[in-house]
């Protein structure tokens, strides 16, 4: 028997970002790789331009909570920088934070931009780009979500890039060849931008 | 083989009723319950097998609706939130005591927290109170198993059997093995006419009976595999219930007994036995203290029991793997403090949405009548009583803000206006509206349509272009009866229209229409796509 692996995810963002795409490839790749696996997501009220995070838990064992514990999350994966900070409480000891570094300003007591980022490069382990702008850059703007999944990749050692890779494959698939091309080459940014 | 499939709580509830042989799903939209119904509506072996699956107007016409296809003998499923449970109690609560035919399973979504709700209701009084069983799933493998259970024992024992969830396993994802599909019950009718007539006279036999059923029900919940006990020291006990259970194993001390519950009536002989092998117990159940009240009750003023009630958990908000691990005495888990740098994001009104318009033109007018009050409702539009808006001042259940209005009328508030959305006003509002139209109540509806139930994801809405019809048919005046277009350039038409009907001291109805953003761009989307599919296949 191998020891057990696990990674505890807190996905997070406003409504309408995606981050539920993020998590179902996920769990696909988790799935095929024979990994355990539960995810808690946020439906109703709170996605109209609310805040949203979704609890993301991969094991070789069972897995009983559907939640993470407080200081328990391996990585925050956020779409939004102020969204990352809110949930610093569940981050772990030796826990990442990958983020977007451009903030969604759509409520008007935003906190300080400056102040903002610092706090967030001040922790041990942070990852930021500007996805948006990567996405833009690539000419697929709607997959700015698979930027942050290749900068993620970094981080899972659970599952491999290629694991991922053959997800974004399967879970776009039905859209066709275009879009699965536009995700793979998000991907691939985020996942070489951190290098 | 058996197959795996990553499914949803809810999503596993559905699949698990259709391999039970399903017949019929019944149910209004309702986080955290929606998945259920939308699931059996996308299958393709419910398409198949023509499960009947629309939306209804309420629970009530549901749960009506499911008893009469149990009574035909086939199998039939009701989904709901909490608060529906009220609006179909009626119906629930005679249920149990006609009994049923074919399985009837009623399924309550509890909201502790609150996340989408209006209260934290724990559903399985009702069970209690209407004298049924009750299953409660700590998991997703147990959201699909346990339909096949609770159909079975429905039939078994001739009653409805309520199965109870909560938010995080309605919507939290894991993998469920999936079994063989159960064939569907044929057509036959109940013949009994002593059981569903309930005249005072066969309504006292049926009761008895229903009473009477009460040791079997309690015998099956101490023999059921669903409740399990494993001793193991003798200190602490631990009663985990449905989903509790996962928070309690998470952080689980050594040498403490553990009693699992997810079958109701409370097994009390598993109860005494971990009891007696245990110096105290401690209760842990996500929602209000059900099983804690009645286990002190069982144990005595001598026996010593925490949960809830003596505040080793907290009273209110759902249950975590955190305040789980704190009742054990273990440490606070996180490391790093909160941030400095954060504001609270509350939802709000999509940009472009027309109840944004129609707030926009009921605050302008609104600014002139400082006496003014507006009850509101529930759906997106409750979210005009947050910043920018700031325009509602009440709201409390489906339909309320009609009758609310009508009664602040009746002691003198004026101007009264009610805003209601399209689907509630037929869940609950076509009643209040006609009791205001035969006490000439001076109110101002606003029935703001947007042609769909849009809080809960853009479902079809029971009314959808016959609101002026039955306006105009519970009694309301055509000349007090409007249809506008809620949009930036017709705000000079609309506030006139509101300011002459705020002063008409009858009913008015003013329909502002115009399809919600969300199921736009929905349809747009899947527009779109469909060209570029005919597109892909045309070039090659």
């Amino acid at each position: 028997m191998t020891k057990t692996m696990k990674t505890d995810i807190k996905l997070a963002g406003v409504g309408g970002q995606g981050i539920l795409s993020i998590a179902t490839v996920i769990g696909e790749a988790a799935t095929k790789a024979g990994l355990h696996l539960k995810q808690a997501e946020v439906h109703g009220m709170s996605q109209r331009g609310g805040d949203v995070q979704s609890d993301l838990r991969l094991s070789t064992d069972p897995i009983f909570s559907d939640q993470i514990p407080l200081g328990g999350a391996d990585l925050i994966l956020s779409m939004e920088p102020m969204e990352a900070l809110r949930y610093l409480p569940y981050l772990g000891p030796e826990g990442a934070v990958v983020t977007s570094s451009k903030p969604f300003v759509n409520i008007p007591n935003y906190p300080d931009e400056a102040a903002l980022l610092q706090e967030l490069g001040a922790l041990p382990k942070v990852t930021q780009m500007d996805i948006d702008a990567v996405a833009k850059e690539l000419l697929a703007p709607r997959s700015a979500n698979m930027v942050l999944l290749g900068m993620a990749a970094r981080h899972l050692s659970i599952l491999s890039a290629d694991d991922l890779r053959t997800a974004i494959r399967t879970i776009f698939g039905r859209k066709g060849e275009k879009v699965v091309e536009d995700n793979l080459k998000a991907f691939d940014a985020g996942y070489e931008g951190i290098q | 083989m058996t197959a795996k499939k990553l499914l949803l709580g809810d999503e596993a509830v559905a699949l698990g009723a259709l391999h039970a042989g399903l017949s019929g799903v019944y149910a209004y939209p309702g986080t955290p319950s929606t998945e259920i119904t939308e699931f059996i509506q996308n299958d393709l072996l419910a398409r198949e097998r023509g499960v009947r699956s629309r939306w209804c107007t309420n629970e009530k016409t549901a749960m009506e609706a499911a008893l009469g296809m149990s009574y035909a003998g086939k199998r039939a499923l009701v989904c709901m939130k909490h608060v529906g449970m009220n609006v179909c109690a009626d119906a629930f609560v005679n249920a149990g005591v006609t009994g049923v035919k074919g399985g009837l399973v009623v399924v309550a979504a509890d909201d502790p927290s609150m996340h989408s709700s209006q209260n934290e209701q724990d559903s399985r009084f009702y069970g209690k109170f209407a004298l049924v069983p009750i299953l409660e799933p700590s998991d997703q493998q147990e959201c699909y198993d346990m339909m096949a259970d609770a159909f079975r024992l429905s039939e078994e024992v001739r009653l409805p059997v309520l199965v109870r969830l909560v938010t995080r396993l309605s919507h939290s994802r894991a993998a469920v093995e999936i079994g063989e599909p159960l064939p569907q019950n044929a057509l036959d009718p109940d013949g009994e006419r002593t059981r569903w007539v309930l005249l005072p006279g066969n309504a006292k036999r049926q009761y008895a009976s229903l009473v009477a059923k009460q040791p079997d029900l309690l015998a099956r919940s101490e023999a059921s595999p669903r409740n399990r006990l494993t001793l193991s020291g003798k200190g602490l006990g631990v009663i985990a219930c449905g989903i509790a259970y996962n928070y309690v194993r998470e952080s689980l001390p050594e040498g403490v007994s553990l009693l699992k519950v997810s079958q109701y009536p409370l097994p009390e002989q598993l109860v005494r036995e971990l009891a007696e092998a245990s110096g105290e117990l401690l209760v842990v159940e996500d929602g209000q203290p059900f099983v804690e009240e009645q286990v002190k009750a069982l144990l005595g003023a001598g026996y010593p029991v925490t949960g809830r009630l003596t505040g080793r958990l907290p009273r209110t908000g759902e249950l975590n793997p955190d305040n789980v691990a704190a009742a054990f005495g273990l440490p606070e888990g996180a490391v790093h403090a909160p941030a400095h740098n954060l504001a609270p994001r509350p939802p709000q009104l999509c940009q472009g949405c027309g109840h944004r318009d129609v707030y926009a033109a009921l605050n302008q007018v609104l600014a002139d009548y400082p006496t003014a009050r507006v009850f509101g409702d529930i759906g997106c539009y409750t979210l005009g009583a947050l910043p920018p808006f700031r325009a509602i001042d009440t709201c409390v259940d489906m339909g309320a803000s009609i009758t609310m209005a009508k009664g602040a009328a009746d002691a003198g508030v004026h101007p009264a206006v009610a805003v209601i959305g399209d689907s509630t006003f037929t869940h609950s509002g076509m009643t209040s509206l006609l009791d205001a139209v035969n006490d000439g109540a001076a109110i101002t509806v606003i029935l703001s349509d947007n042609l769909t139930t849009a809080m809960t994801g853009g479902q079809d809405s029971a009314g959808t272009h016959k609101y002026e019809a039955i306006c105009l048919a519970l009694g309301v005046e055509r000349e007090h009866l409007h249809v506008v277009v809620p949009l930036p350039k017709n705000m000079a038409e609309i506030t006139r229209i509101i300011r002459e009907e705020l002063d008409y001291k009858g009913v008015s109805v003013i329909i502002p229409q115009r399809e919600c953003m969300q199921t736009l761009a929905r349809r747009q989307r899947q527009k779109r796509a469909a060209a570029e599919g005919d597109f892909s296949t045309g070039s090659k």
